[in-house]
């Protein structure tokens, strides 16, 4: 099986000649592993997947980007606004004691 | 009924998930954590509304995006109406997997997933226009669903599916971009020759 999913992108899928082609789940690809889908589709995604190589190194690569970019995207808060937040919030507290 | 004496427990742990939200929607740490802070004074006031087995982690988040849109974005009346240009499907891994296929292919791509740095990929997102910044970060760094970004962005459910698929295409781009201005995108070569 050729490893670019653009050779098979155009035509029947050789992994997966009786199911889906490939075409279609790459648009699906989103919806599939974001958990979007109907229990039918998701089973015909994912067979596909099990069939089909190059769309399922596509998925694991999309899979791994969006851990990437989870995982890049965290700030340390700072000290002060930990402080600034909670010292807020207990101020609130005193001036509005009732509503505890 | 919630009871606001709880509040500190059950909220505070989301700090560090507000604060990275505020900073990537107002791209300024001293402003961002105005945000936080403000977001937290409402959500403290609002608390006896909210009801006890919802999510509060969302109720959070629309709490921090209103506040957001209503304060810091009051210089503009109406949201951000730039767009994002059609990116096609699978961007990044088409230009970061070699022609040869195979199983050097599986690595030069995690090479090239692992290179990003954390500069790269907040600079990444917060290149893309508001309304699309705001339903990628909620989807893929926050996790949270199509309908409750729906909820917490008050956009039909359509509009959020389409602004994350068309969000995240753009990002890759954008990532592209840097990956690209490194030399990585010769990954395949360079992996073999290390």
């Amino acid at each position: 099986m050729s490893g670019s999913v653009d050779d098979v992108e155009a035509s029947r899928c050789a992994g997966d000649p009786h199911g889906i082609d490939c075409d279609e789940a790459v648009h699906q690809l989103y919806h599939y592993l974001d958990g979007e889908l109907t229990d039918d589709r998701r089973r015909e995604i994912a067979l596909h997947l099990d069939l089909c190589e190059p769309c399922a190194g596509a998925a694991g690569f999309e899979a791994e980007l969006r851990q990437v970019i989870a995982n890049r995207c965290r700030d340390r808060v700072p000290d002060a606004l930990v402080r600034r937040v909670a010292d807020a919030i207990q101020d609130e507290e005193r001036r509005h004691p009732d509503s505890a | 009924m919630a009871n606001q004496a709880q509040f500190a427990d059950l909220a505070m742990e989301y700090m560090p998930a507000l604060y990275s939200a505020a900073l990537r929607m107002t791209r300024n740490p001293s402003d961002a954590e105005d945000l936080v802070q403000e977001t937290y004074l409402k959500a403290y006031r609002g608390f006896g509304g909210f009801s006890e087995g919802t999510n509060l982690k969302a109720w959070l988040y629309r709490i921090l995006t209103n506040t957001y849109i209503n304060t810091y974005r009051a210089s503009k009346r109406r949201p951000e109406i730039a767009d994002v240009e059609d990116v096609e499907d699978l961007y990044l891994y088409r230009r970061l997997t070699p022609d040869s296929g195979g199983d050097l292919g599986r690595s030069a791509e995690d090479v090239a997933l692992d290179s990003f740095t954390d500069d790269e990929v907040k600079a990444a997102i917060e290149s893309l226009p508001e309304a699309f910044r705001m339903a990628v970060m909620l989807a893929d760094v926050e996790g949270f669903s199509y309908k409750e970004i729906a909820e917490i962005t008050d956009v039909p459910i359509g509009t959020v599916m389409s602004r994350i698929h068309r969000g995240r295409r753009a990002l890759q781009k954008a990532l592209h971009h840097y990956a690209e201005s490194r030399g990585l995108m010769v990954s395949a070569s360079a992996h073999t020759a290390s």
